[in-house]
């Protein structure tokens, strides 16, 4: 399988090197958790989810935060 | 006839609920600097600002964030769906707002056509529909047609927000007719969001009778953002003072102000 132990987080692809939680990627991305709402393959992930859920191989993330804007 | 000196108060400006003390609201996109952008809003007045949501930018610091550079304790958040073509990308970006955890509304912006960013009214009144559904306040920015208009207060938006001519143009309010026709119309707040590109602009707006204003580039590409800002907070207050004070009728023809009596032979 090609995309074992990877998965895509804004689009990019990127190695999934252990098994991990949410909330450990993005202390791993240096990323504050109160800031950046977090989308698992289409589905939101609530603040208080985040430690539980696992992140898998092929899984397909997107982190956004507020940016400037009309 | 009797006279009063005092001047009845204006009525606040209530959306969703919600009171807000200032007519003026103000994007935070496009500065030529975060202090310029905070110095603008401050001289702005406004108390909600627009922000949008975009990735995070996995290269950069976290600094670039909005809420790094804006006192979310002084400034309501009004998150947009700015960039959404279509009915599905505006209920997504509007669910990931309403989960940063500020609050339930959300301004809906449902692109038709990338050369002039017009709505698309189809799909503005698809997610519209959807969002109130989800309980959504859904502040609505439209083209300035009134039957759209219309139908974005039957589908229950808490704001219907016409535009005065499209984003980031400068155009002015460039259909008063229109914008007026639609506050006549409709029951639930006014506010013109997009178009206006300096103070004479934002207080034509304004006499029109509409509940406020809603813009971004007027500020973020002024020669001086602070100063723009607050001529825009005095044009937003005078345009709005000279609505209630209802203005005199046109004429045609003169009207001396002297009395034509009491001449000399």
């Amino acid at each position: 399988m090609s995309d074992a132990g990877m998965i895509t987080v804004n689009g990019r692809a990127r190695p999934l090197e252990a098994p991990t939680s949410l909330l450990r990627l993005l202390e791993q991305l240096a990323l504050d958790p109160r800031a950046v709402v977090v989308e698992l393959n289409r589905e939101i992930v609530r603040r208080p989810q985040l430690a539980d859920t696992r992140v898998q191989p092929g899984d397909q993330l997107e982190l956004v935060h507020f940016v400037g804007g009309g | 006839m009797a006279t009063s000196a005092a001047t009845e108060l204006d009525t606040p400006l209530t959306i969703a609920g919600r009171t807000f003390r200032s007519r003026l609201m103000v994007g935070t996109g496009k500065y030529r600097s975060n202090s310029l952008m905070g110095a603008a809003l401050d001289a702005s007045g406004a108390e909600i600002v627009t922000v949008a949501v975009r990735r995070v930018d996995l290269d950069r610091s976290k600094e670039e964030g909005i809420l790094y550079h804006l006192d979310t304790a002084k400034y309501f958040l009004l998150a947009n769906t700015a960039g959404c073509y279509s009915a599905e990308d505006a209920i997504r970006y509007a669910r990931l707002a309403r989960e940063a955890g500020f609050n339930e509304f959300i301004k809906l912006e449902v692109i038709g056509d990338q050369p002039t960013l017009l709505p698309d009214t189809e799909g503005l009144l698809q997610a519209a529909k959807a969002l109130v559904a989800e309980g959504f306040a859904v502040m609505a920015y439209t083209n300035d047609d009134l039957v759209t208009a219309l139908r974005l207060e039957d589908l229950g938006c808490a704001a219907v927000m016409p535009l005065a001519s499209p984003i980031g143009s400068g155009l002015g309010l460039v259909n008063p007719y229109t914008v007026r026709t639609i506050k006549q119309r409709l029951a639930c707040p006014v506010i013109v969001d997009a178009g206006v590109g300096t103070a004479s602009d934002a207080c034509i707006t304004m006499e029109q009778g509409v509940d406020g204003i809603l813009m971004n580039t007027a500020l973020a590409e002024a020669r001086d953002p602070v100063r723009m800002a607050t001529a825009m907070r005095l044009a937003v207050e005078a345009g709005r003072e000279a609505f209630l004070a209802g203005r005199m009728p046109r004429r045609e023809i003169a009207v001396p102000s002297s009395p034509t009596t009491g001449l000399l032979d």
